[in-house]
């Protein structure tokens, strides 16, 4: 760093240019619009049979995924590990651990928009991805926990001949509405924000056939400058429809939970307790995903350093919150005098026979996060990558210790029933990975994965400002 | 725009010369086609506000209202459920699915106007048999001249395109053999 750079007069003229150049840039090319369009549609364009033979593998995966929920709607669930008292078991902490990992999407996408963070540009069409199929695997849980999953329809309110309605009073229905818009309005964000990067797709595409798919999916879109001023308009507005969402949705998720009685799920803390834990899941789940995509494809120069340093300090601060709720709600268990709740917080959970899952998480909850402080582990790909997957390991444990220590051991000591799950449960939390590996593999295979206008803004509006300051 | 003029350019900076330059020569239906939203190009062609967020307002009270209406109407009457004795509309627990429909049908509302504003979906629009026009997606900036301009005058705007630097300029929306002889 140059130390000398605070006498600098353009630092007097510009204080955002002081902290850029302390930084790491957001984008390090500064090629030009061709290079940039041919080089990040390059991956739509050309195959491989690296990528043929991963799709196989996770296609054939996802097959497997399949045949297991077909077993088990078919059998029926007492082929999972879950019975009366731990009713939910791993299928709702599946739910909540896919649902939680789509939020760090929308919250690039949607919230880094409105506070106009830049950084967000080469990552939210990535992040957003990952936010759609997280949500695919999510909704497999509640609807095959049903039992009967092909009533799963009688959730919404349709007019049907029985004359029965849904009780809006549930926590079900809640779910339901909440999921469903979740998934419509990121789609369609997405969608929106894919127009331009499908019109360049198509007037670039090398054959007659692809131009026409691309054609239609792009809708025509011309980037005329009327069109783009609506677009603004829309996608700024999607963003701040989708802000509330990132809040909303694991909201509603917690209050599955917060509007039972049972000690240790009974609390207004929940839901901000769940939005934190799903938004510091996500980070992680984007990091895991992104890094090794970041070198395979050599985009090293797109999705920078800054990037990393930026997704891990949000990591930072959302799992400070989480580890801070973990002792806030620990604290208030004892504070509360209620026995119940006592007895589940501090004796059933810290030294009950899941204490082992709930220290895994309490241990690397606390150390993940605060790994963060130190710039060499948030600009290293390789330690951030580690952490990453730890985190993940531990939001999963997080949800399975909430679900199973409330349910297995509550007020009545002679209806106890420790829970353990079967091989089918193992299985088809395993084939969630094969299904959303697969899907991820056809999106960045036919979709250009880096949002190709955003980064031709992008440098054209820090080249603009290099010449106003006279450097290069 | 179904027919008239368009030239291109290199970079946004020369486009916007050249909007200000035609827009000073008395032109004013002129639209520009850009690969990114440059916002000088926008600013210097002094569109006006977007009505997307009217649409939007409009479908996020529709979706805000219907939501709750259906709850009270199904769970207060239609199909009256006594949950606990609880009260038959309870107004805190009908909030979250009507926030849901709220935000569903801004988002429809929002996405429909901007659909119909821009005049989607339209598969091909006679400006882009323009020559070249297919790197308006990519890295050329085009300004367009529409035919039905009451100062429509294709040689005067072909000159001033020209002077500030356009690398191509057509006209479109003609008959094939017309465009081409009048492009030379």
């Amino acid at each position: 760093m140059d130390r000398s750079a605070p006498q600098d007069p353009r630092f007097q003229e510009s204080p955002t240019y002081a902290k850029a150049i302390e930084e790491p840039q957001l984008l390090l090319t500064r090629a030009s619009d061709t290079l940039l369009t041919s080089r990040l549609l390059q991956p739509i364009w050309q195959g491989g049979w690296t990528w043929r033979l991963a799709l196989l593998g996770t296609g054939g995966g996802a097959l497997f995924f399949f045949a297991v929920l077909l077993y088990t709607a078919v059998t029926g669930i007492g082929v999972w590990g879950n019975n009366i008292p731990v009713a939910w078991g791993f299928a709702i902490t599946n739910f909540v651990w896919w649902i939680g990992i789509g939020h760090a999407g929308t919250f690039i996408s949607a919230v880094l928009l409105l506070f106009e963070q830049q950084w967000r540009n080469s990552i939210n069409r990535l992040a957003e991805a990952m936010t759609l199929f997280a949500i695919i695997n999510a909704a497999v849980f509640p609807v095959i926990h049903l039992g009967r999953p092909w009533y799963a329809y009688w959730i919404f309110p349709y007019p049907s001949t029985m004359k029965v309605w849904p009780n809006f009073k549930g926590a079900l229905p809640w779910d339901a509405a909440a999921i469903s818009t979740y998934f419509t309005v990121s789609l369609v964000f997405w969608y929106i924000g894919l127009l331009p990067d499908l019109a360049s797709a198509r007037d670039t595409a090398p054959t007659l056939a692809k131009r026409r798919i691309y054609g239609v999916f792009a809708l025509g879109w011309r980037g005329s400058a009327r069109s783009w001023k609506h677009w603004q308009m829309t996608y700024l507005l999607l963003g701040g429809l989708a802000t509330p969402l990132v809040l909303s949705v694991h909201s509603v998720v917690s209050l599955d939970f917060a509007i039972t009685q049972l000690p240790g799920w009974h609390s207004t803390i929940f839901p901000p307790y769940f939005v934190a834990g799903a938004v510091y899941s996500g980070f992680a789940m984007v990091l895991t995903l992104m890094l090794p995509i970041r070198a395979l494809y050599g985009v090293k120069d797109v999705i920078t350093t800054r990037h990393l340093d930026a997704m891990a300090k949000l990591i930072l601060v959302t799992g400070s919150i989480v580890y801070y709720t973990y002792a806030i709600e620990t604290f208030l268990a004892w504070y509360s005098g209620n026995e119940y709740e006592m007895a589940m917080l501090l004796r059933l959970r810290l030294a009950g026979p899941y204490a082992w899952a709930v220290w895994l998480t309490f241990g690397i909850n606390f150390i993940a996060p605060n790994l963060m402080w130190f710039k060499k582990v948030r600009y290293s790909p390789v330690l951030l990558w580690i952490v990453s997957v730890f985190i993940n390991i531990a939001m999963w444990f997080e949800r399975f210790f909430i679900i199973v220590t409330s349910t297995a051991q509550d007020f009545l000591p002679s209806s106890w029933h420790l829970y353990k799950p079967t091989y089918v449960d193992g299985a088809i939390f395993l084939g969630t990975f094969f299904l959303f590996a697969f899907l991820f593999l056809l999106f960045i295979r036919f979709i250009p994965f880096i949002s190709i206008s955003e980064t031709k803004e992008l440098r054209h509006t820090l080249q603009a400002e290099e010449e106003r300051l006279g450097r290069r | 725009m179904n027919r008239g003029l368009v030239g291109s350019f290199a970079s946004p900076e020369a486009l916007v010369e050249a909007i200000l330059a035609l827009r000073a020569a008395g032109f004013r239906s002129l639209d520009a086609y850009i690969p990114y939203p440059a916002h000088e190009v926008i600013d210097a062609l002094d569109l006006p506000r977007s009505r997307v967020p009217f649409y939007a307002l409009g479908g996020g009270i529709f979706g805000a209202g219907y939501a709750y209406l259906i709850q009270w109407w199904m769970n207060g009457f239609d199909y009256a459920l006594n949950v606990g004795g609880r009260p038959l509309g309870s107004v805190p627990a009908f909030i979250p699915p009507t926030f849901e429909g709220a935000v569903l049908l801004t988002a429809f509302g929002a996405v429909a106007a901007f659909l119909g504003f821009s005049k989607l979906p339209r598969l091909w629009a006679p400006v882009a048999d323009a020559p070249g026009f297919e790197r308006a997606s990519v890295d050329r900036f085009f300004v367009a001249l529409d035919a039905t301009d009451p100062a429509w005058d294709p040689d005067k705007a072909r000159a001033i395109l020209l002077d500030h630097g356009a690398e191509d300029v057509s006209l479109f929306g003609q008959p094939a053999g017309v465009a081409r002889e009048e492009a030379t």
